[in-house]
C-alpha cells in the first residue's frame, strides 16, 4: 500500500524521479530547462517540459562536499569570489561537463525569475550565451509599496504572454489552457500544504528537526505543480500530527531553546551546524521559508498567479520583509534568533542589520549572528559559529 | 593652452564644490536640486521641472556610518554613496532619486528609508524585459510616478513640453560628449586622461546646456592647439567608473592614452540619444528598451562584448583596463565572457580592482607599470 512509504521516502522518491525524468526527456531529445527556485514552474509544466533546478543542484552540490572544486574552477576562468556561490558552483559543473556524484542534464532553455535576487540575471545571461540556448526571463520589480502596483501586473502578465509564446515554440505545443488550470490548482494546493506542515513546527516541543525543513524544500520548489508532492505533505502533516499527539519529535536532544534562523543555510557545513545545534537544545522553529512558496491565488488567475511571485519575500520592502520575520518568531514560539550573514546574498545581507534592529525591537527577543555562505565553506568558520550561539543561548538562558 | 586648462578648471571646480553648487543653484534660482544615484536615472524630468540633477558618484570617504548598515562586502560606491547620506553631507537635496538596477542599489535604497530621513527617497525600479511594449508602458509608469513626486517638492506641473525640451537639451549634451570623446581620442596629449574624465564627470554637476556650452568652447580651443603628439598605446576603459586620480594619472605617466572607454559613468550615458516622438515620458522609456552594453540592462545576447570589440577596432585600440568597482557583481559576471572574447581577439587587458575608499596605491602603480611594459614590447 502507498500510505506504508514514510514522507521522507517520497521526497527522496519523487526527486530521484525528477532526475530520471529530465535525463529520460534528454535521451529522447526533447528539450529540458534549467529554473530559478521560484520561477512560475506551472508554464513549464502546463507544456509538459521537464525542468531542472540549479539552486537546488547547487545545494545538494555544496552538502555532498562538491561546491569547493566548482567554484575553484568558475574562479580559474575569471569569476569573482564575490559572484554568489550557488552560481559559481553552477558555472564550475557547466565547465566540468557535469558531475559524478550529482548530475543533471545541461539545458535547451532557461527559466528565470529575478523575484529572488537580480544575481539570477546575470547568472542566466551567462548560461544562456554559454550554450547559445533562449532564456525566457520573468521580471518581478522590487516592490518598493506595501502593494504590488497594477502597473506592475500589467508588465507581469504581459511577460507571461510572452513566456506562453516562447514556450509553445520550445516545445511545439499550443497552450492548453485546461492543463494550466489544473497545474496552478495543484501548485496552490501544495503551495497550501507546504505551508501547513512547516507551520505545524510551532507545537511545543516541536515535532521536527527545523532542519528538516531543507528536505522537503527539495520538494516544493522541484515538484510544486505534481500531485506526488500533495501526497508528501499530507503524509508529512499525518506524521506530524501523530508526533505531536505523542509528544516525539526527530530533534535528536531536548528542545531547551526554539530559534528563528535567517537565510539559506551553509550546505558545506550543514551537518556541523545540526550537530552543535544539538547539542545546545537548540531547535529552529522559526523561518520564513514557509511563506516562499505559499503562493496564493485563483487557478485560473495569471494576474495573481504574477502579482503572488512577485510578493516572494525577498522581492518586498524592508518593513515587509520584517513583518515576515517577525511574524515567523511569534509563530515559531523562538526565544531568539539567529542570522546567517551570507556572503553570497547581498539582497539578504545588505538589509540584515537594519532588519535585525527593527525585529529586536518589535519582538524584544535577542538576536545573533555569524558569518557564512550557502555553497563556499571558505566563509564560515567552525569555531566563531559555536561561539555566536553559545553568546545567544547564555542570553536566553538569562531570559528564561 | 591657457583657455583649455581654464575651461578645464572651472569643471573641476563644480566637481570638488558639489555643497557649494547645489547652494548656489538654489539661491540664484530658488528651485530645488534632486541627488541622481548611478547609474541611469531620467534626468530629463527633473531638467523639465526646473530643478537641478545631481550626480552622486560616491568619491573618497572615510567609511564609518554606513558600517551599521553595510556588511564590508557592499559595494565600495554604495558605500560611499550611503555614508555621505548618512553623514548629512546630501541633507541641501529635496530629494534622491535611487534606481533599483542590482541587489545592492535595491538595498541602499530601503536603508536610505530608515536611515537618512531628512532626504525623501524617491524611488525607480527599471524593466528588465525592457524591449517588450509590456516593459516600456511599465517604465512610463514609473517615470509618471516620478514625474508626480517631483511635483509635490516643487508645487508646480511639469508640462509635456518641458521634458521634450529638455530631451533636446540632453541628446544635444549626448551629442557633444560624444564628440568631445572622439576629439581627447585625436589629441591625448592635450585631454590626458584625468581631463578628460574632469571634462565628463563635471556635466553631472551642471546644468547640462551650460555643460554643452562649455565643452563645446573646449573642443573649439583643443582644434587650435599645435602641439606634436608623443607616441602613445591606445586604451579602452571598461567598468562602472575610472574615478581615481592616481589610477588616470599613472596612465599618463606611462604613455597610455584613454581613447574611448566603456564605463557607465562616462560613454554609457551618452551612447545612445533618446528617441523621437511627441510624448516625453513614452520616449523616456523608449530609451531605455534601445539602450545597450551595460551589465545592468538586460541582454542575454552578446551586445556589450559586441559593443566593446567593435570600438576597439574602429578606434584602433590596443587594450583594455577592466576598472571592476569592487563587489560590483553585475560587472562581475560579465568579466570572464568579455575577457574571453578578448583573448580571443588578441586584445591584452588589464584587471584593476576599484575601492573608493583605498588610498593605498602601490599596486595599481606596479599593476599600471607592469602593463604599459608589456604593451611596449
Amino acid at each position: 500500500m502507498k500510505s506504508k512509504l514514510t514522507s521522507n521516502e517520497r521526497v527522496s522518491n519523487l526527486l530521484k524521479r525528477s532526475y530520471d525524468e529530465a535525463f529520460e526527456a534528454k535521451a529522447k531529445g526533447q528539450p529540458v530547462g534549467w529554473a530559478t527556485s521560484v520561477f512560475p514552474q506551472e508554464l513549464p509544466q502546463a507544456f509538459g517540459l521537464k525542468v531542472c533546478y540549479p539552486e537546488n543542484h547547487a545545494a545538494a552540490l555544496a552538502a555532498k562536499k562538491q561546491s569547493l572544486e566548482l567554484c575553484s574552477v568558475a574562479e580559474e576562468i575569471g569569476y569573482s569570489m564575490d559572484v554568489c556561490a550557488y552560481a559559481r558552483t553552477n558555472f564550475g559543473f557547466l565547465e566540468k561537463g557535469g558531475n559524478d556524484v550529482l548530475n543533471i542534464p545541461f539545458p535547451d532553455f532557461l527559466l528565470c525569475c529575478n523575484n529572488i535576487c537580480n544575481q539570477t540575471i546575470k547568472w542566466y545571461e551567462n548560461i544562456s550565451r554559454k550554450l547559445n540556448i533562449p532564456l525566457i526571463m520573468i521580471d518581478t520589480p522590487f516592490n518598493m509599496e506595501d502593494e504590488v502596483s497594477s502597473e506592475r501586473v500589467d508588465y507581469m502578465e504581459g511577460q507571461m504572454d510572452e513566456a506562453i509564446k516562447q514556450l509553445e515554440g520550445i516545445s511545439g505545443k499550443k497552450l492548453d489552457p485546461k492543463r494550466l488550470e489544473k497545474v496552478m490548482e495543484i501548485s496552490v494546493e501544495n503551495g497550501r500544504l507546504w505551508k501547513k506542515a512547516m507551520d505545524m513546527t510551532s507545537a511545543n516541543p516541536s515535532p521536527m528537526n527545523g532542519f528538516d525543513l531543507f528536505s522537503y524544500m527539495a520538494a516544493i520548489v522541484c515538484a510544486r505543480g505534481r500531485e506526488e508532492t500533495t501526497l508528501i505533505f499530507e503524509t508529512l502533516i499525518e506524521e506530524l500530527k501523530e508526533r505531536i499527539n505523542h509528544g516525539k519529535t526527530t530533534f535528536r536532544s531536548e528542545e531547551k531553546y526554539r530559534i528563528m534562523m535567517e537565510g539559506i543555510p551553509c550546505w558545506p557545513h550543514i551537518g556541523h551546524k545540526m550537530k552543535v545545534l544539538t547539542k545546545y537544545g537548540v531547535n529552529m522553529t522559526g523561518s520564513v521559508y514557509p511563506d516562499a512558496w505559499a503562493l496564493e491565488y485563483e487557478a485560473n488567475d495569471v494576474r495573481g498567479m504574477a502579482k503572488a511571485y512577485s510578493l516572494m519575500f525577498n522581492n518586498v520592502n524592508l518593513k515587509k520583509m520584517t513583518q515576515y520575520r517577525t511574524n515567523s518568531l511569534i509563530k515559531g514560539k523562538c526565544d531568539g534568533a539567529f542570522y546567517h550573514m551570507n556572503r553570497s546574498c547581498k539582497l539578504m545581507s545588505l538589509l540584515q542589520y537594519e532588519m535585525q534592529r527593527q525585529i529586536q525591537a518589535a519582538t524584544g527577543l535577542p538576536s545573533a549572528s555569524f558569518d557564512g555562505d550557502q555553497a563556499d565553506p571558505r566563509c564560515f568558520t567552525k569555531a566563531q559559529f559555536e561561539t555566536r550561539i553559545q553568546a545567544l543561548v547564555e542570553v536566553m538562558e538569562e531570559r528564561s | 593652452m591657457e583657455i583649455i586648462n581654464a575651461l578645464i578648471a572651472s569643471m573641476d571646480w563644480n566637481i570638488k564644490n558639489p555643497e557649494g553648487v547645489v547652494k548656489r543653484y538654489k539661491s540664484d534660482t530658488g528651485k530645488d536640486v534632486i541627488g541622481c544615484f548611478p547609474e541611469y536615472c531620467p534626468e530629463e524630468i527633473i531638467h523639465a521641472a526646473g530643478m537641478l540633477p545631481i550626480g552622486l558618484w560616491g568619491g573618497q570617504t572615510d567609511i564609518e556610518l554606513s558600517k551599521a548598515y553595510l556588511p564590508a562586502f557592499a559595494c565600495s560606491l554604495m558605500q560611499s554613496c550611503l555614508e555621505h547620506g548618512l553623514g548629512g553631507r546630501y541633507d541641501d537635496l529635496s530629494a534622491v532619486l535611487i534606481p533599483a538596477l542590482c541587489d545592492t542599489l535595491i538595498c541602499i535604497g530601503e536603508n536610505w528609508k530608515v536611515g537618512v530621513q531628512q532626504v525623501q527617497r524617491i524611488s525607480l525600479v527599471h524593466p528588465q524585459n525592457r524591449k517588450m511594449e509590456a516593459g516600456i508602458q511599465y517604465l512610463r509608469s514609473e517615470y509618471t510616478r516620478i514625474k508626480e513626486s517631483l511635483e509635490k517638492i516643487s508645487g508646480e506641473p511639469i508640462t509635456d513640453e518641458a521634458i521634450n525640451i529638455s530631451i533636446e537639451i540632453y541628446n544635444e549634451h549626448r551629442e557633444t560628449m560624444r564628440r568631445f570623446v572622439d576629439v581627447a581620442a585625436c589629441n591625448p596629449h592635450i585631454m590626458v586622461p584625468l581631463k578628460r574624465n574632469i571634462v565628463i564627470k563635471s556635466g553631472y554637476y551642471m546644468l547640462k546646456e551650460d555643460h554643452t556650452k562649455l565643452v563645446n568652447e573646449l573642443i573649439e580651443e583643443i582644434g587650435k592647439v599645435q602641439v606634436e603628439s608623443k607616441p602613445y598605446k591606445r586604451i579602452l576603459l571598461s567598468g562602472i567608473m575610472a574615478d581615481s586620480k592616481v589610477m588616470l594619472e599613472l596612465l599618463e605617466d606611462h604613455q597610455l592614452a584613454v581613447v574611448a572607454d566603456d564605463l557607465a559613468q562616462e560613454s554609457r550615458q551618452f551612447r545612445h540619444d533618446v528617441p523621437q516622438g511627441n510624448d516625453g515620458l513614452h520616449r523616456l522609456a523608449k530609451y531605455w528598451s534601445i539602450f545597450e552594453g551595460c551589465s545592468l540592462a538586460y541582454a542575454p545576447d552578446e551586445s556589450r562584448g559586441d559593443i566593446l570589440l567593435k570600438d576597439i577596432k574602429d578606434k584602433d585600440i590596443d587594450a583594455v583596463i577592466f576598472c571592476m568597482m569592487q563587489f560590483c557583481d553585475p560587472e562581475e559576471y560579465d568579466y570572464p565572457l568579455l575577457k574571453k572574447r578578448l583573448d580571443e581577439a588578441g586584445i591584452p587587458s588589464l584587471f584593476i580592482e576599484m575601492d573608493l575608499q583605498v588610498s593605498n596605491t602601490e599596486q595599481i602603480r606596479t599593476r599600471i607599470q607592469t602593463f604599459s611594459e608589456i604593451l611596449s614590447y
